[in-house]
């Protein structure tokens, strides 16, 4: 932890301070107009371009539900599952010592180097009708979760792997030695220290298993209203001619992903407190 | 002032590095006096194009003809070209692909009223089933047994699969069977469907992985397959659709007579036979038959115009309507949900 | 300290996890790969495309990873050091990129610089090609890979506060000296690890690229489109080798990263 029990003395802010606040501040914000809300203007544009009522028919499509509700819920039960797996990997990465741990923390990060459709490919190789493991659970939507995981799996373990690195050890050792146990040790010391760390990984988790396309086209059953994903409606819509829908369904999509992802950064905001007092 | 000078540096270093490799240049470097054409096509003939194209340079009028060659899903394909891909030729794989670009202007509409109606290969919509047909499946109705799984990729993320659609559809028309009853048929087809990949080579991927009992395929692609290795047993229905693959020169394109030259190579018995070679059924009849062994006649053979059908125009508005079609009913009633 | 048995579960519990989701099937792309012998592999990883795609694939990556470093410690730096209106708003816009399919990623670029887009009429006027060319493909690859350095300096940089930093003012130092000597190499594992992530996924990138690429044959084709192209002609060991040649990019670049760090601080 990084508080101290000083009275911090006044800052002086410099002129420079404010400038380089500015600076890279508009840097920011310049790189994020366009790169990020340049394209989602388009598409807000794009989905109203015919009409309101287009819009809301698009939105509300029993089809469009549906794809939104399995890949939410989906997308949930992966952001969790990252959060108490990604966590215990990033700890045994940072704090347990065994053969070919350096093995093991260098393929973390190929879900992503891996084409999706290596992903979706190799899963359903392992886990569809002709699996050698005996485990068939392809085109249910366990699948769907499944290959959600794979590609979300460095998140949580890489942005808590840094803050574990910082972390002190003497806290968590002083805590034994006034006599805490080890899980009141864990949860009063060393878990709000990686929250924030957790948090992003879990927003970052969130966002990507909404938007992930191509691993899951391989391995889930893609049947409207039973197991597609919002994704695949979206590119139904695209493929069918009617982009504004697409563009529709998209805009809902993300909404409801900023609107969590604000959230998570509540939480954080939230769980943090106690370090700015 | 030092950290202004970093950024700016760093700001221009990505600016040039940016514009450097703008101009990057191809595998193959053009002879500047060639002509370059600029063919578009869907993903399965990529083989096929990738033996036509060098056997056209060896012919009189290829002589000083360089290639540009893009493959895709064919929606996407189209989708690009409105977009400003640069092309001479399109070649999708069914004519509601180019006749969007013909709404974009990109294309003339009297490109149907070339030879062979605009096609360049036809196939046939055929059923692959396990080794040893082990449910003996012959014919459409075989399909809407209970307990048969049918693989077909959704027709609203493929554009191939409404062939599939049309195919099982008219079949049963062809059959004696009224409208009512071959829309019923088709719901009661679409309850047996397990698994609706969005795309042909996805579905291919499903059923090859040992998902479901029969996959809906085109000829051309079953025929490549086996070509390449896989073990895949097909049976052509009697009724089937005769698919037709369009192929069009672009409005634009900066040589339209070599362009047209190559569609009219492309119609040449020789390439024909490569494009039979590849599995796809010859428009010119002479080599069709040359190689009946391969390709079968079906007796029940029809295409997007016959039996009332009213090609692609009324079919697609009828049938694919992403709101009031009847597929888009028949997805909603599968999917259990009412109306 | 953690007992031995809960040390050794905790272990097998990961281990387990990894197994499953991630060294399964990598195995199977190894075993796939060279099952029948070199041969296969070698021939799709030789051809004058698939070196093209490799270079084409390494040249965005060098692009945007230095570009989305930067923006990512600016970022950081911005949000956990500075005081500003809206900063909660700016923290979720950051993640917002990866929400996106790559299908939307590709429409919308479409309506940005198609021949009917936003800036599709200007930018033919000008001759200046940015879709179907390498500007479109790094701005595609640029945004599926914004956020991870930014998410990896900020819970950092919170953890370690900025009494160092602030030591560091009042003893003289500018904000440039105090960035280079005492933040940068503060954050320097979140950096590395947000610089091997952000690679990896440039490495990886398929369907938004390949929407804007055009996949025009020899010119632009990236390695991962090569891959459904090798897959598409039921060449699987060949689509296998080349994913193996990029996971293995990935790596050496991890490993990189790691042995060429800054030198560790005196703890």
């Amino acid at each position: 932890m990084s508080s101290t029990a000083v009275v911090e003395p006044r800052r002086v802010r410099a002129s420079g301070d404010r400038a380089a606040t500015a600076l890279s501040l508009g840097f920011v914000t310049l790189f994020l107009m366009v790169m990020v809300a340049l394209p989602i203007a388009a598409l807000v544009w794009e989905a109203k371009s015919d009409g309101a009522q287009s819009f809301w028919d698009a939105v509300t499509s029993p089809q469009a539900l549906a794809a939104l509700k399995l890949t939410l819920g989906a997308a949930a039960i992966v952001a969790l599952l990252n959060a108490v797996l990604g966590t215990m990997t990033a700890w045994v990465l940072v704090r347990d010592d065994f053969r070919g741990k350096a093995a093991v923390n260098a393929i973390i990060d190929l879900p992503f180097a891996l084409p999706t459709i290596v992903a979706g490919l190799t899963l359903l190789a392992l886990y569809g009708p002709a699996s050698p493991v005996g485990i068939n659970v392809a085109y249910t939507r366990t699948a769907i979760v499944l290959a959600m995981m794979f590609v979300t799996l460095p998140f949580v373990v890489r942005t808590v792997q840094p803050v574990l690195r910082e972390l002190d050890t003497e806290l968590e050792e002083a805590a034994h030695s006034l006599g805490a146990s080890q899980t009141t040790t864990f949860r009063r010391v060393v878990f709000p220290n990686l929250l924030p760390g957790i948090l992003s990984g879990v927003a970052l988790a969130f966002a990507k298993a909404v938007g992930e396309f191509g691993a899951l086209v391989i391995i889930t059953g893609n049947i409207p209203y039973k197991s597609e994903v919002s994704s695949v409606y979206i590119f139904g819509r695209i493929e069918s001619g009617d982009s504004a829908a697409a563009a529709a369904a998209a805009v809902v999509l993300l909404a409801i992903s900023f609107a969590t992802l604000l959230s998570i950064g509540v939480l954080r905001h939230f769980a943090t407190r106690h370090d700015r007092a | 002032m030092r950290k202004f000078v970093y950024l700016g540096a760093a700001l221009l270093a990505l600016a040039v590095a940016l514009a450097a490799t703008a101009g990057i240049g191809s595998a193959a470097p053009a002879n500047s006096a060639d002509t370059k054409l600029s063919l578009v096509a869907y993903s399965t003939p990529r083989a096929a194009y990738g033996q036509l194209i060098p056997a056209f340079q060896k012919t009189a009028d290829g002589k000083d003809v360089s290639f540009t060659q893009s493959y895709g899903a064919s929606g996407d394909q189209a989708r690009a070209v409105k977009a400003g891909l640069d092309a001479d030729i399109v070649a999708l794989s069914l004519g509601p692909d180019v006749d969007e670009l013909v709404k974009a202007g990109l294309v003339d509409a009297k490109w149907k009223k070339q030879s062979y109606k605009g096609m360049v290969t036809d196939s046939l919509v055929v059923f692959v089933v396990r080794d040893g047909n082990p449910k003996k499946i012959k014919g459409w109705n075989d399909l809407l047994r209970p307990g048969v799984e049918v693989i077909t990729p959704n027709p609203f993320t493929s554009g191939g699969a409404r062939w599939n659609v049309m195919a099982a559809y008219g079949a049963w028309r062809k059959q004696g069977k009224t409208d009512k009853q071959a829309q019923t048929n088709l719901l009661k087809l679409f309850k047996n469907v397990t698994v609706q990949d969005t795309s042909a080579r996805n579905a291919l991927n499903t059923f090859a992985s040992g998902k479901g009992d029969v996959f809906l395929a085109y000829e051309n692609e079953a025929l490549f397959a086996q070509s390449q290795g896989q073990d895949l047993p097909f049976v052509i229905p009697k009724q089937t659709i005769l698919i037709e693959n369009p192929i069009a020169v672009m409005k634009n394109s900066g040589d339209k007579e070599k362009a047209n030259q190559f569609l009219r190579y492309l119609r040449t018995p020789a390439a024909q036979q490569i494009f039979a070679d590849n599995g796809y059924r010859p428009v010119v009849k002479s080599v069709l038959e040359k190689n009946r062994k391969k390709f079968p006649v079906r007796p029940g053979e029809f295409t997007i115009d016959q039996l009332g059908l009213g090609g692609w125009d009324k079919v697609q508005k009828r049938f694919f309507d992403p709101d009031a079609g009847i597929m888009a009913r028949i997805e909603r009633q599968v999917g259990g949900v009412t109306g | 300290m953690r007992s031995r048995v809960q040390r050794l579960g905790l272990r097998s519990v990961v281990l387990a996890y990894l197994a499953v989701i991630l060294v399964g099937p990598l195995g199977i792309v190894f075993y796939r790969t060279f099952e029948d012998g070199f041969g296969p592999a070698w021939d799709a990883l030789t051809t004058p495309e698939t070196i093209h795609a490799f270079k084409l694939t390494l040249i965005i990556t060098a692009i945007a990873v230095p570009v989305n470093t930067v923006f990512g410690i600016v970022c950081g730096l911005a949000i956990v050091r500075r005081k500003f209106p809206g900063k909660g708003v700016l923290n979720a816009f950051i993640d917002l990129p990866l929400a996106l399919s790559p299908v939307v990623v590709g429409l919308a670029l479409f309506l940005l610089y198609g021949a009917e887009g936003w800036f599709g009429g200007w930018l033919d006027d000008h001759g200046i090609q940015v879709l179907f060319a390498l500007p479109s493909m790094v701005i595609a690859t640029i945004f599926v890979s914004l956020p991870f350095v930014a998410r990896e300096v900020i819970p950092t940089l919170r953890e370690i506060g900025d009494e160092q930093e602030q030591a560091a003012r009042t003893l003289g130092a500018s904000g440039w000296q105090t960035f280079w000597s005492i933040t940068l190499p503060s954050i320097r594992w979140a950096v590395i690890y947000g610089v091997i992530l952000t690679t990896a996924r440039c490495l990886g990138e398929y369907g938004a690229v390949a929407v804007v690429s055009g996949r025009l044959q020899g010119q632009t084709e990236t390695a991962t489109l090569r891959v459904q192209e090798r897959w598409e002609s039921f060449d699987l060991a060949g689509a296998y080798a080349i994913s193996i040649a990029l996971a293995t990019v990935a790596i050496l670049v991890l490993v990189a990263m790691t042995v060429i760090r800054p030198r560790e601080e005196a703890h």
